[in-house]
C-alpha cells in the first residue's frame, strides 16, 4: 500500500474569500505576524501496491481531471514515504 | 418541442425549470443523472441546486454523471443547453463554457431580485429579448463569482459572448459583472441568476425570465 498526497490550491490571482476570513480572524486574535492566508485542500490517496511511474502518471491525471480545476487551481502530487 | 431537465442528487430547481418550459410552450422531459442517453429531447436545461452536495467543487462531481457524456456530445453537436446556477457551474466544470464559479467575494449566500442587462440576444436562449434589454430575475447563490483569466475575459467581451451582465449591484464579485456567458456557437448558455423563478404572475419578481425558455422554443420551431 502506498500513500499519495495531492495538495490543491487556488491560483494566486484567484480571490480566496475563505483565506481572507481566516486572515481577518487572526488579526482579531492578535496574530499580527501573518500577512496573508490562502486556504487549500489536501487529498490523501491510498494506492494499491508499490508506486511506480505508471501509477504516478495516473494519479497526476486524476488530480488534474477531478481533484482540481485547472482553470482556477494548481495541484502538487507527493508520494508519502 | 421536448426540453429535457436533468435531476442530479441535490438538484433543487428541476421542477421549477420544467414548469417554466411548459409555460413557454415546450414539453418538459425529466432526465435522470444516471441515464446514458437524452431520451430524444431537442434541448436540455441543467437546473439549479447543489449537485452531490457541492462536495469537492460546485458541479465537479456532477460533470462525471453518466448523462453528462451524452449531453457534452450533444452540446458540441449544437444542441441548445442552458445551465442555471449549479447548472452553470456544471457546464464550466465540463469545459463546455470557459471560466469557473468561485465563492462569493463577501462569503455570504445572497438571495435577491437582480437586474440584468441582456447583452447578447442572438443565442438559442436569449433571442426573445432585445439587445441591452434590462430584466429582473431572482438570484440566489453562495458560489456565484465568475472568474477567468484576463485573456479569456477579453476574448469573451470581443466575441460578444457575455450574455448577461449584472446592473446596479454586483451580487457576488463576478469579474466584469458577468452574470452569464455562451460558447462560440451560441447554443450553450450558463447563467447564475434564476429565470425559471420569474415566469408566473404573483410569484416573485415578474415574468422577465420567460424569455429564456420562449427563445429556445422559438429557435427549435424555426429550425423544424
Amino acid at each position: 500500500m502506498a500513500r499519495v498526497v495531492v495538495d490543491v490550491m487556488l491560483k494566486p490571482e484567484i480571490l480566496d474569500p475563505q483565506g481572507k476570513a481566516v486572515h481577518g480572524a487572526l488579526d482579531r486574535l492578535g496574530f499580527e505576524l501573518v500577512t496573508d492566508v490562502r486556504q487549500g485542500k489536501r487529498f490523501e490517496l491510498e494506492v494499491d501496491g508499490e508506486m511506480d511511474d505508471e501509477k504516478l502518471a495516473d494519479v497526476n491525471k486524476l488530480a488534474e481531471t477531478l481533484l482540481s480545476n485547472p482553470v482556477i487551481e494548481t495541484y502538487a502530487v507527493t508520494v508519502a514515504s | 418541442m421536448k426540453i429535457g431537465v436533468v435531476t442530479f442528487p441535490g438538484s433543487l430547481d428541476d421542477v421549477d425549470a420544467s414548469r417554466a418550459v411548459r409555460l413557454a410552450g415546450g414539453e418538459p422531459v425529466a432526465l435522470w443523472h444516471g441515464d446514458n442517453d437524452l431520451a430524444g429531447v431537442d434541448a436540455v436545461v441543467l437546473p439549479g441546486g447543489f449537485s452531490y452536495g457541492d462536495y469537492l467543487r460546485c458541479g465537479a462531481i456532477a460533470r462525471f454523471a453518466p448523462v453528462m457524456e451524452a449531453l457534452v456530445d450533444a452540446a458540441r453537436g449544437g444542441m441548445p443547453v442552458l445551465g442555471i446556477c449549479n447548472g452553470f457551474q456544471i457546464l464550466c466544470e465540463s469545459h463546455l463554457l470557459p471560466g469557473a464559479l468561485v465563492r462569493n467575494d463577501h462569503q455570504r449566500f445572497v438571495c435577491r431580485d437582480q437586474m440584468l442587462r441582456i447583452e447578447n440576444a442572438d443565442t438559442a436562449w436569449t433571442s426573445a429579448y432585445e439587445t441591452d434589454q434590462e430584466i429582473v430575475v431572482p438570484l440566489k447563490n453562495g458560489e456565484g463569482g465568475f472568474v477567468a483569466d484576463e485573456a479569456t475575459l477579453d476574448s469573451l467581451e470581443q466575441e460578444g459572448r457575455v450574455v448577461a451582465r449584472y446592473v446596479g449591484v454586483n451580487p457576488n464579485g463576478s469579474l466584469r459583472d458577468i452574470a452569464g456567458v455562451t460558447n462560440e456557437r451560441g447554443n450553450v448558455v450558463g447563467l447564475m441568476p434564476h429565470p425559471e423563478h420569474a415566469v408566473e404572475a404573483l410569484f416573485g419578481a415578474g415574468l422577465d425570465g420567460r424569455g429564456f425558455f420562449a427563445s429556445v422554443v422559438q429557435a427549435m420551431a424555426d429550425r423544424s
